[in-house]
This record gives structure tokens, C-alpha cells and sequence, in this order.
């Protein structure tokens, strides 16, 4: 008797502990997203409406030049932004493990960047890059050039954290194996290349979904930096989605372009998720 | 939510002492629900006297006669037109433009009733190719820029001309410039000028107390007397939002600005009053992207801007 009351009640404390979180999933989470998906549908301006348009937005959006150079944007600032942040992050992680002198300050000084926000790395890149006082050299004020320069400037930023990463990683890998390596007579860089790497698997996964995340959410570096310019040339979606909702009053428009950014998100990460599933239930 | 200030507007004569544009862009349903304090003027040509005077040219009347000065400039090494090379601006320059080439018809034809065939016009495209050759006038600096930088050229000397609303004024004066002494202001158009009209505005919410809702319209009240008028936009750069008042105290680029907007067929409105900002953004982008694409062609960005229109934003 009192066991089965003790049950209840801890069933019931545990729902009640529980309640504002799902609460917070299912207001924040589902409803905000399922509202962003009716906006989309309307032909809301300023203020919202109910006014349903169909897919109008949809087809407004994608004949919209800005978008479309957006979207390509960021699958080419994505791309190469994540490669060459673990390549640069990785390498620089490696040299570090080779027990230097004043490991500590140059991990600082390489983690730094991190500690910055995007909006202070946009500047300073921007001063860099300045074609009358800058690296004259280098290509800022050139539309087809623009976006490089973003990946430049997301990769001095980020490397540090993957350096982080990789070195706890490498921290982690038993002496043995380089004994044993030694032993054999292998030359440094193909135990990194054969044996190392596949053994970092989970630390490059990590440090793959953050950068990943950023590029997603990638705003604030454009607008600091370029402010999606010259012309339209480094311009991202969510900068897209941020002014068109708050600039431009045109909530209808900024919502299918959130829209759009949510389903290939979603369907990229479903498969990968759906995987992980079966994979674990097979174990 | 607001407050309207219609009984002030008609014991002081509102409507017949300020612009009508600014008067309409206050009124909704009839009725004033904002107080004007100043008109910006947003289309002006600011430039160095002595880099035009080592030219041997005199003020611009038109665009036209700008890029031939301007020429001259290039020729010195100087830079020609200080430019900052941000969405906003390239738009300044185009809307500048455009008044120059097609008017008040023009613009009001674009931007209030969104005419597609003035668009696919004449004058829409002789403004598109004015604005297209002065690509070549600005230099590597400008994409990006401030505006208040490329004042700064001007003011050193380093650039001749920009085209900057009248809160340029302000980077002049604090250089220690003297208006028609060390720099100059024009407003130029080949179709009879035009004024483009900003400003800014006051709104009062409805309040329930009557002794702070009265203390609300004395302060509308005092913001709009001419002296409050003339003392505010000594500082502010703007002129009075009222022909009313003694110009004579302002100086000499207001008392310009007074005199283009006592007459009617001078006064402009600011695209900010005529079109939705979902409209201005969409056009926006696309003279953006015409600027920094020379490859792009007259015809595909007037397609573009109909493309616009007929989105009925």
C-alpha cells in the first residue's frame, strides 16, 4: 500500500519537476516554430495576419537575387569555414603536443581569438583587409572575392577552440602507441595520419557539430565585417531573415526564408539523428 | 495609443505653414498624430571649394556637369566623388540621381504610385546609366565605408564632391569649416531641382492623467515656435518645418534649403513617406547590387525593379 502511494508520488514529483521543461520545449520550441510556419504562409507585413497567400512568399523568395546568393554563401563560407578550421586547428594542436616551450601562453595566445566575439573579429578583420590602409593586397571590395575573406576571418576565430579540442584529444592517447610505433620504425607524420586521426574520431565530431552550429547562426561576422556587402555579395540567410523581419516589416517574407533555413537544417541532421538511433538499438 | 495633436496643428496654421508631404506623413485618418520639428534634406551635393577652384569649375547644376568636373578631378589624381560604399548610400546616390534625370514625375511615379512604364522609360534609364559611370569615380576605399569618412575627404581635400543629406553639415562645422568659404552645398537637378524632404517627428501616447496630457501639447506647442524652430535646427543641421520663419538666422546651406522649399514644385518627398520599407528594402538591394555588378546591364536591372513593383510590396 504505502509503496505503491511512495510510486505515485515520486512519479508525481518527478512530471511536476519535469513541467517546465516541457513546458519551455512546447511554447518556445514547437509553438514558436509552428507559428513561424504559419507566417510564412501569409501575406504578414509589419504586424502579423491570417491572411493566407499559399506558397506566394516561397516563390518570392527564391526568385529574390539576395537569397539565392545567401544560400550559396553560406554552403561555400560552410564548407571551407569547418575544413580549414580543423585543418588549421588540428595542426595547430599537433604542434603544441610536441612538448614546447611555453605551452601555456601559446595556448592562450591561440584560444584567444575565441574568447572574442564575431563582432570584434569582423572589425579587426575589416581594418586588416581595408584596401586603402590594409593588406593592400587582399581582396576586400571585390564582390566575387568577399566571402573568402569571411572564411578567413571565421577561421582565425574558431581554430583556437578546435586546437583545444584536438589536444585534449591527443592528450588522451596512450604513450604506448607511440612506443610501440617507434618500435616499429614508423615515420611521425603516418602514425598521425594512420593511427592518430581515426583515433580523434569523437573529438573532430565535436568540434565539427559546433562549427557547424555556427555556420547556421552565421550573422554577426557578415554584419560587422561587410554588412552583407559590396552590393549583396557576402550576405547570409540569417542576416536575410533578420532584416527582413525587423528593417524591412516584411514578417511573411523573413519567415519562409526561416522556413526554408529550418527544413534543410532539419534535413541534414534528421538522417544522421535516425542513424544514431538505429545504430544504438542494434547495439 | 497616440495622441493627436489636430487641435494644436489647426490653432497654430500647421497645415498651411509646413510642407504638405510633411504634413500627410504626420496625418492618418484625417487627423495629425505626430509633431514635425525639422525637415532633413537628404539629396545634397557637398563639395571642397578649393579642389574645384584648382579645376577651374564652379557648383554643379546637374550630374551631368558634376561627372565633367569630376573628370578634371580624376585627372589632378584627386579622388572624384567621396563615396561610402554601404546599402543605404548606394541608394542615396541612385534616388539622387533619379531626381536629377526624371524630376518629381519621376520619383513620384516610381515610389508613390509605382508606375512600371515611367520605369521602363527614358529617364529611368538615362538615371541608370549616370549612375552606372560614376562607378568610376569613387575610389577602392569606398565599399564599406562611413559616410561621415568620406566626408572627412572632402573635408581634407582628398575628394571633391559627395552627395550626403544635410547631417553632413555637421562634419563640416566641427572641422572648423565655414559654409561658402571653405566648402560648398548644392542641390542639383537638369528637371527643376527637387528638395528630397526627411525629418523627424514627435509622437505623444494617450495618457489618462489630464495634467500630463496637458503638459504633453505644451511641449508640441513650444517644439513648433519659430524661435524653438531656429535655435533647434541651428544645432541640428535641419531647417525649420515652417516657411515661416527668419532664415536669415541660419546658415547660408539652410537659407538655400528654405528658399527650395517655400516652393511647392520643389518639395519632395522622401521615399521613407511614400513607399513601405519592405519596398524600399527589395530596392534597396537591387541598386546595391547594380553598383557593385558593372557587368550587370541596364535592361536586367530594369527588369529587376519591375520585378519589384509588380510584387505589390
Amino acid at each position: 500500500m504505502s509503496a505503491s502511494r511512495f510510486r505515485i508520488s515520486s512519479r508525481l514529483s518527478a512530471a511536476s519537476a519535469l513541467l517546465p521543461a516541457f513546458l519551455v520545449m512546447g511554447v518556445v520550441y514547437i509553438g514558436s516554430t509552428s507559428w513561424t510556419v504559419w507566417m510564412s504562409l501569409t501575406s504578414s507585413r509589419m504586424l502579423p495576419s491570417n491572411a493566407f497567400v499559399g506558397l506566394r512568399q516561397y516563390e518570392i523568395l527564391f526568385s529574390n537575387d539576395r537569397w539565392l546568393t545567401s544560400v550559396h554563401n553560406l554552403v561555400v563560407f560552410g564548407l571551407m569555414f569547418v575544413l580549414a578550421s580543423l585543418a588549421v586547428g588540428f595542426l595547430l594542436a599537433v604542434a603544441i603536443d610536441q612538448k614546447v616551450r611555453a605551452e601555456d601562453t601559446l595556448r592562450s595566445v591561440f584560444l584567444y581569438p575565441y574568447a572574442m566575439s564575431f563582432v570584434v573579429t569582423g572589425l579587426v578583420w575589416q581594418w586588416l583587409l581595408n584596401p586603402t590602409h590594409g593588406i593592400q593586397k587582399l581582396v576586400r571590395g571585390k564582390p566575387d572575392t568577399v566571402i573568402y575573406c569571411l572564411v578567413i576571418a571565421g577561421v582565425w576565430h574558431a581554430a583556437g577552440l578546435v586546437m583545444a579540442i584536438m589536444l585534449a584529444g591527443l592528450r588522451g592517447i596512450d604513450e604506448d602507441i607511440w612506443k610501440a610505433a617507434r618500435v616499429d620504425g614508423l615515420p611521425a607524420w603516418r602514425v598521425y595520419v594512420s593511427i592518430v586521426v581515426p583515433m580523434l574520431g569523437a573529438s573532430f565530431a565535436t568540434a565539427g557539430v559546433l562549427l557547424s552550429t555556427s555556420v547556421v547562426r552565421l550573422y554577426d561576422l557578415s554584419v560587422s565585417m561587410t554588412n552583407g556587402g559590396p552590393g549583396i555579395s557576402s550576405e547570409v540567410p540569417a542576416k536575410f531573415v533578420m532584416d527582413h523581419l525587423f528593417e524591412r516589416a516584411n514578417i511573411g517574407l523573413a519567415t519562409a526564408a526561416a522556413t526554408t533555413m529550418l527544413i534543410t537544417v532539419v534535413s541534414v541532421v534528421a538522417p544522421y539523428m535516425y542513424w544514431r538511433v538505429r545504430k544504438a538499438g542494434v547495439r | 495609443m497616440l495622441a493627436d495633436v489636430d487641435a494644436l496643428a489647426a490653432e497654430g496654421k500647421w497645415k498651411t505653414l509646413m510642407p504638405e508631404a510633411i504634413v500627410n506623413a504626420a496625418t492618418r485618418n484625417g487627423k495629425m498624430f505626430a509633431v514635425p520639428i525639422n525637415i532633413h534634406g537628404q539629396n545634397w551635393i557637398w563639395y571642397n571649394k578649393s579642389v574645384l577652384d584648382s579645376v577651374g569649375a564652379s557648383e554643379p547644376r546637374s550630374w551631368d556637369e558634376a561627372i565633367a568636373i569630376m573628370d578634371k578631378v580624376k585627372a589632378k589624381g584627386l579622388i572624384p566623388l567621396a563615396f561610402s560604399g554601404q546599402k543605404t548610400w548606394e541608394r542615396g546616390l541612385f534616388n539622387a540621381v533619379l531626381l536629377d534625370k526624371g524630376g518629381p514625375a519621376l520619383w513620384n511615379g516610381l515610389y508613390a504610385k509605382r508606375d512600371q512604364a515611367m520605369v521602363r522609360g527614358a529617364d529611368f534609364r538615362a538615371a541608370a546609366e549616370t549612375y552606372a559611370k560614376l562607378r568610376g569615380y569613387v575610389d577602392a576605399g569606398s565599399p564599406g565605408r562611413n559616410w561621415n569618412d568620406a566626408t572627412a575627404l572632402v573635408i581634407q581635400g582628398k575628394a571633391s564632391m559627395q552627395l550626403m543629406g544635410d547631417w553632413a553639415k555637421g562634419e563640416f562645422a566641427a572641422a572648423g569649416k565655414i559654409a561658402d568659404k571653405d566648402f560648398g552645398c548644392a542641390i542639383i537637378g537638369s528637371k527643376g531641382g527637387g528638395y528630397v524632404m526627411g525629418g523627424d517627428i514627435f509622437a505623444f501616447p494617450k495618457l489618462k492623467d489630464p495634467a500630463a496630457a496637458k503638459a504633453q501639447m505644451t511641449l508640441a506647442k513650444l517644439m513648433v515656435e519659430p524661435e524653438t524652430q531656429i535655435l533647434f535646427n541651428q544645432k541640428k543641421g535641419s531647417i525649420p518645418v515652417r516657411i515661416d520663419v527668419d532664415a536669415t538666422r541660419l546658415d547660408p546651406c539652410a537659407q538655400k534649403a528654405m528658399k527650395l522649399v517655400a516652393d511647392r514644385n520643389q518639395q519632395v518627398a522622401s521615399v521613407e513617406m511614400l513607399a513601405p520599407p519592405a519596398m524600399n528594402g527589395a530596392l534597396e538591394d537591387i541598386y546595391s547590387q547594380f553598383w557593385n555588378t558593372p557587368a550587370m546591364t541596364i535592361d536586367q536591372f530594369v527588369d529587376k525593379v519591375v520585378g519589384v513593383l509588380k510584387q505589390q510590396l
